[in-house]
């Protein structure tokens, strides 16, 4: 299974495939993960694939993509043409205005809910990231959310704890 | 550091002084570590130089992998010498390997150099921590007394700075005892000599590969770093189509894997060699078997596909 993130550099685009790929060894599964670097992770449309196993994985940069999660409408324009068809797209709705794929697609205001509801629109990441766990069941959410606590600062566990569960909400 | 000369330089004075010392550069930064591989060579210090290997020559693809600084790590340095050089093909190995990287290195007095690539570089992956009580650490050879610290044995004993007798540690030629002579000729023969053979007769003991799928094949292929992932995932969806393919995985690069290399090639029909640059090790395995060596060769900064390596092998069989 081959998940890509993307979306502008500080979108938190790269801590949320270390965070599923950490997820998915709490799982017993295999995971690989890879980015971008250099100007593109600073800016610009940025990128962070995961693959997850219950095997081997032997080739260390997926071919074709079958989740993409955009969070930006350079990126998603960037991006698209990897996700095959039949698979899932994940879009900030108010970010990704224009999407017309054959994917099955799931658009929602991850950005606007982490800013209104948390107050902090940083969280937006792991806000998709509930809503892209409850949907895809790729990972249990128990590993989820213990990845959430090893990655983000101690003080801010809590509230994105929260945006996690609020996101598995959204997808209900 | 200024740059990675200092940085080099700046190691063999920290192994001097008593420390396990290491680096770590990409591409560019390896060409300028040459000239004091060379002076750890010569001076016979134990140190460690990892080289993520990228895209070149010069800064070439920055960030992008490739596997081109193969033959580098063998010759880059001038004069005759002797090279260790490892490549792991995953983040476990890449732990596992320093460990043995500091082993072999202080085992036979040599620098011994880590041939990453960008790919595994670059990855994030599952990795298990061993209990550090079950590692098993070479400590240095230190001389007790006044052994001589460059002759007499195959690998002498050391004298570190601070140990109360005079040391001289020169990259000219130099006695058993580290002073320096130039000019003659039997003792710049004998230390060539001896530096060369440390590392040649322990090929046995530094000398890792894997295999396979050799109990029963008719074409060989072989490879090394991030390339064996995508070889490995090609290996056995051949087998499964019924084309009888053996794998031989290079683990340890330098010393050459001569002897496995030889006896594998002459059972095969063929030899494949994919690679991340223009047939390096290629050119190096040709020199040992008669068969037809394919170079399966990819540049640009991304590894092979499992299908690219695929329709190398049956387009050529």
């Amino acid at each position: 299974m081959n998940i890509r993130f993307s979306g502008f550099g500080g979108q938190g685009v790269i801590l949320s495939g270390v965070i599923l790929g950490y997820a998915a060894l709490l799982d017993g599964k295999n995971a690989i993960q890879t980015q971008s670097y250099g100007s593109s992770a600073r800016g610009g449309a940025c990128k962070c694939d995961v693959i997850i196993s219950d095997t081997d994985i032997h080739e260390l940069e997926p071919s074709q993509i079958d989740i993409l999660i955009s969070f930006s409408q350079p990126a998603y324009d960037k991006f698209s043409h990897s996700l095959k068809a039949g698979g899932q797209l994940f879009v900030d709705s108010d970010l990704v205005q224009s999407h017309k794929h054959t994917a099955e697609t799931y658009a929602i205001p991850a950005t606007d809910i982490a800013f209104k509801e948390m107050s902090n629109k940083i969280i937006a990441n792991i806000v998709m990231l509930g809503c892209l766990s409850a949907h895809t069941k790729l990972i249990s959410a128990e590993s989820m959310e213990k990845s959430v606590r090893r990655y983000v600062p101690d003080k801010f566990t809590e509230t994105n704890i929260k945006a996690f569960r609020r996101g598995m909400e959204l997808a209900s | 550091m200024e740059d990675e000369i200092a940085s080099l330089g700046a190691v063999i004075g920290a192994v001097w002084a008593g420390g396990k010392s290491m680096t770590a550069t990409s591409g560019p930064g390896f060409s300028l570590m040459q000239e004091n591989l060379g002076y750890a060579c010569m001076t016979e210090t134990p140190c460690v130089i990892v080289n993520v290997q990228r895209s070149g020559p010069s800064t070439g693809q920055a960030t992008k992998a490739a596997q081109g600084d193969v033959l580098q790590a063998r010759w880059g340095t001038h004069g005759d010498h002797e090279m260790i050089a490892l490549s792991p093909h995953s983040v476990q190995e890449t732990f596992d390997i320093m460990i043995d990287a500091f082993n072999l290195s202080e085992k036979y007095r040599n620098p011994v150099i880590i041939l990453l690539d960008g790919e595994i570089g670059h990855i994030r992956e599952k990795i298990v921590f061993p209990d550090p009580d079950s590692i098993e650490v070479i400590p240095r050879n230190i001389a007790a007394g006044n052994a001589d610290p460059f002759g007499g044995e195959r690998i002498p004993p050391m004298i570190e700075f601070g140990m109360n007798q005079q040391v001289h540690v020169t990259g000219s030629t130099h006695k058993p005892d580290g002073m320096r002579d130039v000019s003659t000729m039997e003792v710049h023969d004998t230390l060539i000599r001896r530096i060369y053979d440390k590392i040649d007769s322990g090929r046995e003991d530094i000398i890792k590969y894997e295999e396979h799928f050799t109990d029963d094949f008719d074409y060989l292929i072989i490879s090394y770093g991030a390339t064996a992932r995508p070889t490995m995932g090609a290996v056995l969806s051949l087998r499964e189509q019924g084309i009888k393919i053996g794998f031989l995985r290079y683990i340890t690069i330098w010393p050459f894997a001569n002897r496995i290399t030889k006896s594998l090639c002459a059972r095969a029909k063929k030899v494949f060699v994919p690679e991340m640059n223009l047939g390096q090790l290629s050119r190096e395995i040709q020199r040992f078997t008669d068969k037809e060596v394919v170079s399966i060769s990819k540049i640009g900064g991304v590894c092979h596909t499992i299908a690219e390596i695929e329709e190398a092998v049956v387009s050529n069989i």
